[in-house]
């Protein structure tokens, strides 16, 4: 019972409908775990423990009354990435800026989850405003990979990551604008969903970039992921740019999954790439290989423009951001620089003490894209380079089921380790393109990386075209299946 | 040297939906500084903009009475800029793709000539927050913010104050009449800003271009532009450079100050709102809003004229408010040019008055169109005679009812029966020998006597342009 804590969603979920255990029981085992470990791993930033004990006595309750008609994830304890607002917590998406605030409404995603009975009180760590590769750029705390405390756990999702990766959750809300999700579940042994953009909404989650970002899950298992995306995905009246796209059942899409026949394309310019690790390198090749062995055609496929993609995000992302983050002006809420004695001090003032070094550096790229006479030179071309990246995915998905590529270029590496933000920046390298595109992709744990001693998990990646992410689940947990023997 | 001016009007246009432009909070004024706010119109972390469909489909109309190109792929850009008026500190606008495009209004200039004014382009945006300044503060109430708002761009066609005027008119009155906007000043439902440079008559290249802002009445924005261009030519007189500028309108001092040189002028960065999808308008989605279009005033005058046979000025005056021109249409229905200018006639005098009198709206009356096209046809059979026409008009204007009802029960119908017409006449003339006389005398005058003889005899049921004539025959005869 004492270990609790361990499950995943669909074991907590028969746990709960069998009545092994109460949500109450499963809830506070994540809270004594998070008590235990948390000091040393620095996953949360807020739990409302309270509040989150009264949500499974809840729970508990409407069990007795609905029994096997109870919601999907009644009782289960869910973290939240500190950007997405729920109504009455703290939201301060790791910046200085937003401490003190408090939301006063719930996300669109928050809805649906607590709609299927999710327990949502813990908020954990990011990079501040999800502009990062480590989550060393939170400026409330440092977060360490649950496999090496010395380490990173990846970014921006990292608090999500190592709170699941650790056990110190049952399952997590990530978001994903350029690998968010993906790279710290890589980083963190966890499987990590980015869906299609537009797949979820993006109400009530705090803008980066409004044209690339994604809420998705970040589970213990492809099954999680599914169970999880169930609730998530669909239109939304207050998201413009949710289409109403029928919402598949992902769970059953996984009944019999098998890679046996399926087309799975490995992009050239990916494998092409210097400089990534020869673990990650015999990870990915093994990962090949042994689908090949369930049966899987490989094919190789090219991505021509996939070496602009790093330069386009690097415009499209800033530029949007640069208004995305304007109205954290002290004006309405959050920090107030105390030496405002005008409207322009007011500004400069309260944005030059609240935001961190990152996203200073963000919102200075995005200003000068966008300004008068450098628009069609950035921005512009940009644009049309993203469309150019966007039809080679739609090609490739023309002969192929799915891409097999890595995740990320390197293991986590050391806290500290990377200062330079370029060579931050290529940790996103093979995720960017897909996030360009609007597709789906998932990160799913492939082994470990024997790195300077350590056992360093290592995951790979998986992408369909956008609006298939039944498929991509069923690849995905194919691939589980096999690593897991 | 002579100059002539070359004047634009940027004029913005609170439109009439019942919800904000991108979220759900009512269009309402009168509350509460803050009270009718929302995540999304507050600038809260994490809300995003859904566009009102109701916003397109009144600029699109109005774009459609424009005689504007309606653009079926428009798209959405953010204004970027920081101000407390602006809760997102950028605006959600469109800049180079909007709703509709060129189209043109006709105005009237004092000397009575016509002339066309182009129209630009149409574009929809959101409304800014209202700041309130007091002794040692500012506040900002949130309350207008995310109004829907639409802003009509014109070319530079217009040449002097009087013809800005007349192209505001012109705008208002349409806008009003196709039920877009109530174009209310005082509440700032419609606000103008100006752009104004001078030329030398004769010369094609435009003069430097000043933009002149916060004029809140028609009155207010012909004096900036009379200032302004007074100004410009002293400048011009003594060799002083005009700069590219915007400058403020101050309505106590009356005159214009500098607020920002070209060098200041903000960047926007404008760029597409990643929040929303164009806005996609189908051929049938175009023409279904375009059946809901009144009949342009310009285009229902000249058929009034035509159809009802009505004077031109009458015809100007009924359908400068929609309520009265559809109010005389109704009520002219099914009559002949004949009768429905007598019913013209009527509206114009004395239904007119009586809404003057009693301070209501053709609306608001109890009157209504088929109980006041009855009066007139009663009149015209010649069934009720004029004073008693007039008599019952106010009373059916008050109260409502049926004329013809009314009529038959009190009795009122005129008596047109000519052998008692007779009787009267000839009682009458019996009773005055020396009325009579007087006639004789000369004093023709004395015929108007008798008939209000008459009238007293038949309890006013005789029609006096009936027995007018019957008097001065027998008198002649005499």
């Amino acid at each position: 019972m004492s270990e609790l804590y361990k499950l995943g969603i669909k074991e907590a979920a028969e746990g709960l409908a069998a009545g092994a255990f109460s949500s109450v029981e499963l809830t506070q085992a994540v809270i004594d775990r998070v008590h235990e470990k948390d000091g040393e791993i620095g996953a949360y930033l807020t739990f409302d423990e309270e509040g989150a004990l009264a949500a499974a006595e809840a729970a508990d309750e409407k069990r007795l009354g609905q029994g096997a008609q109870s919601p999907s994830l009644l009782g289960i304890p869910v973290a939240i990435k500190d950007l997405i607002n729920v109504k009455g917590q703290p939201c301060t998406c790791a910046s200085k800026i937003l401490k003190g605030y408090v939301s006063p409404y719930d996300a669109t995603v928050i809805r649906n989850l607590k709609a299927a009975g999710a327990v949502c009180a813990g908020r954990v760590n990011m990079d501040e405003f999800a502009m990062g590769s480590s989550t060393e750029n939170s400026g409330l705390g440092v977060t360490h990979n649950p496999y090496d405390l010395s380490r990173v756990p990846g970014g921006s999702s990292g608090g999500s990551a190592a709170a699941v990766g650790g056990d110190l959750a049952i399952a997590a809300l990530g978001t994903d604008t350029g690998g968010s999700i993906r790279q710290p579940a890589s980083f963190c042994n966890i499987v990590g969903l980015k869906p299609s953009y537009g797949r979820v909404s993006r109400y009530g989650v705090t803008a980066f970039a409004s044209s690339l970002d994604q809420v998705g899950p970040m589970t213990k298992s492809v099954e999680d992921a599914a169970m999880l995306l169930q609730v998530l995905a669909g239109h939304d009246e207050m998201d413009g740019t949710t289409p109403k796209e029928s919402v598949p059942d992902y769970v059953k899409a996984l009944e019999g999954a098998s890679l046996k026949g399926v087309k799975l394309g490995l992009p050239k310019e990916y494998y092409e790439v210097s400089g990534v690790d020869p673990e990650v390198k015999r990870i990915t090749d093994e990962a090949i290989k042994s689908c090949e062995a369930a049966g899987a055609e490989l094919v190789e496929v090219s991505l021509p423009h996939t070496e602009y993609a790093m330069a386009v995000y690097y415009i499209v992302a800033p530029a949007e951001a640069s208004a995305n983050l304007a109205r954290f002006d002290g004006v309405r809420y959050g920090h107030r620089s105390e030496r405002s004695d005008d409207v322009f001090n007011l500004y400069a003032r309260s944005r030059a003490e609240g935001f961190g070094p990152e996203v200073k550096r963000r919102i200075i790229m995005g200003t000068y894209v966008l300004s008068s006479g450098y628009y069609d030179a950035y921005y512009g071309r940009a644009s049309k380079v993203r469309t150019l990246i966007r039809r080679d995915f739609e090609t490739a998905f023309q002969k192929v089921d799915a891409l097999l590529t890595p995740v990320a270029p390197t293991p986590a590496f050391r806290i500290g380790e990377v200062q330079d933000p370029l060579t931050m920046y290529l940790n996103d390298l093979f995720t960017i393109p897909g996030s360009l595109a609007g597709n789906c992709s998932i990160s799913v744990p492939a082994g470990f990386a024997a790195t300077e001693g350590a056992k360093l998990p290592v995951g790979v990646q998986f992408i369909c075209d956008a609006y298939r992410e039944e498929k991509l689940l069923a690849v995905g947990m194919a691939f589980e299946t096999i690593v897991r023997g | 040297m002579e100059f002539e001016n070359t004047i634009g009007l940027e004029t913005h246009v609170q439109l009439k939906t019942r919800t904000k432009m991108f979220c759900s909070c009512l269009l309402k004024t009168g509350c509460e500084p803050n009270t009718n706010v929302c995540p999304v119109c507050l600038g809260y972390p994490g809300a995003l903009p859904v566009m009102n469909r109701e916003a397109v489909k009144l600029t699109v109309m109005s774009g459609l009475m424009l005689g504007c190109e309606i653009n079926r792929h428009a798209t959405f850009d953010r204004k970027n800029y920081f101000y407390p008026d602006m809760a997102k500190d950028y605006q959600i606008s469109e800049n180079g793709n909007p709703l509709c495009l060129g189209g043109g209004v006709e105005i009237t200039r004092t000397d009575g000539s016509k002339k066309f004014i182009r129209i630009n382009h149409i574009h929809l945006e959101e409304d800014a927050a209202k700041i309130n300044h007091y002794a040692a503060h500012s506040g900002v109430d949130f309350n207008r913010g995310g109004t829907p708002l639409m802003e009509i761009v014109s070319e530079p066609d217009l040449s002097s104050a009087d013809e800005a005027i007349a192209y505001l008119t012109a705008l208002k009155e349409m806008l009003i009449y196709a039920g877009v906007s109530d174009c209310n000043l005082e509440e700032g439902n419609m606000r103008s800003d100006v752009n104004i440079s001078i030329r030398p008559v004769g010369e094609t290249k435009l003069g430097t271009k000043v933009e002149i802002k916060n004029m809140n009445s028609f009155k207010g924005i012909h004096a900036a532009l009379e200032y302004e261009a007074r100004r410009q030519r002293e400048c011009m007189a003594h060799s002083i450079p005009i700069v590219q500028e915007t400058r403020r309108w101050d309505g106590e001092a009356l005159e214009t100050a500098s607020m920002r040189s070209k060098e200041n002028a903000h960047d926007y960065r404008y760029f597409p709102e990643p929040d929303l999808v164009p806005v996609a308008l189908s051929e049938e989605q175009i023409a279904e809003w375009k059946a809901l279009l009144p009949e342009k005033p310009e285009l229902r005058r000249a058929r009034m004229v035509e159809q009802y046979g009505i004077a031109e000025y009458d015809a100007e005056v009924l359908s400068q408010q929609k309520e009265n021109a559809d109010y005389f249409e109704a009520a002219a229905k099914g009559l002949d040019r004949k009768v429905a200018k007598q019913l013209c006639n009527l509206y114009m005098s004395d239904v007119m008055a009586l809404m003057n009198a009693t301070g209501k709206s053709i609306g608001e009356c109890a009157m209504r169109p088929e109980a006041l096209r009855a009066l007139v046809v009663l009149a015209a059979q010649g069934t009720i005679n004029g004073p008693t026409l007039k008599e019952l008009l106010p009373e059916i204007f008050e109260k409502g009812g049926d004329p013809e009802a009314i009529v038959k029960e009190r009795g009122l119908g005129a008596v047109n029966d000519a052998s008692a017409l007779e009787a009267f006449v000839d009682q009458a003339i019996a009773a005055n020998p020396n009325v009579v006389a007087d006639y004789k005398a000369g004093k023709k005058a004395a015929a108007g006597f008798f008939v209000g003889q008459v009238m007293k005899l038949s309890k006013g049921k005789a029609d006096p342009k009936t027995v007018g004539p019957m008097i001065a025959k027998k008198l002649s005869a005499m």
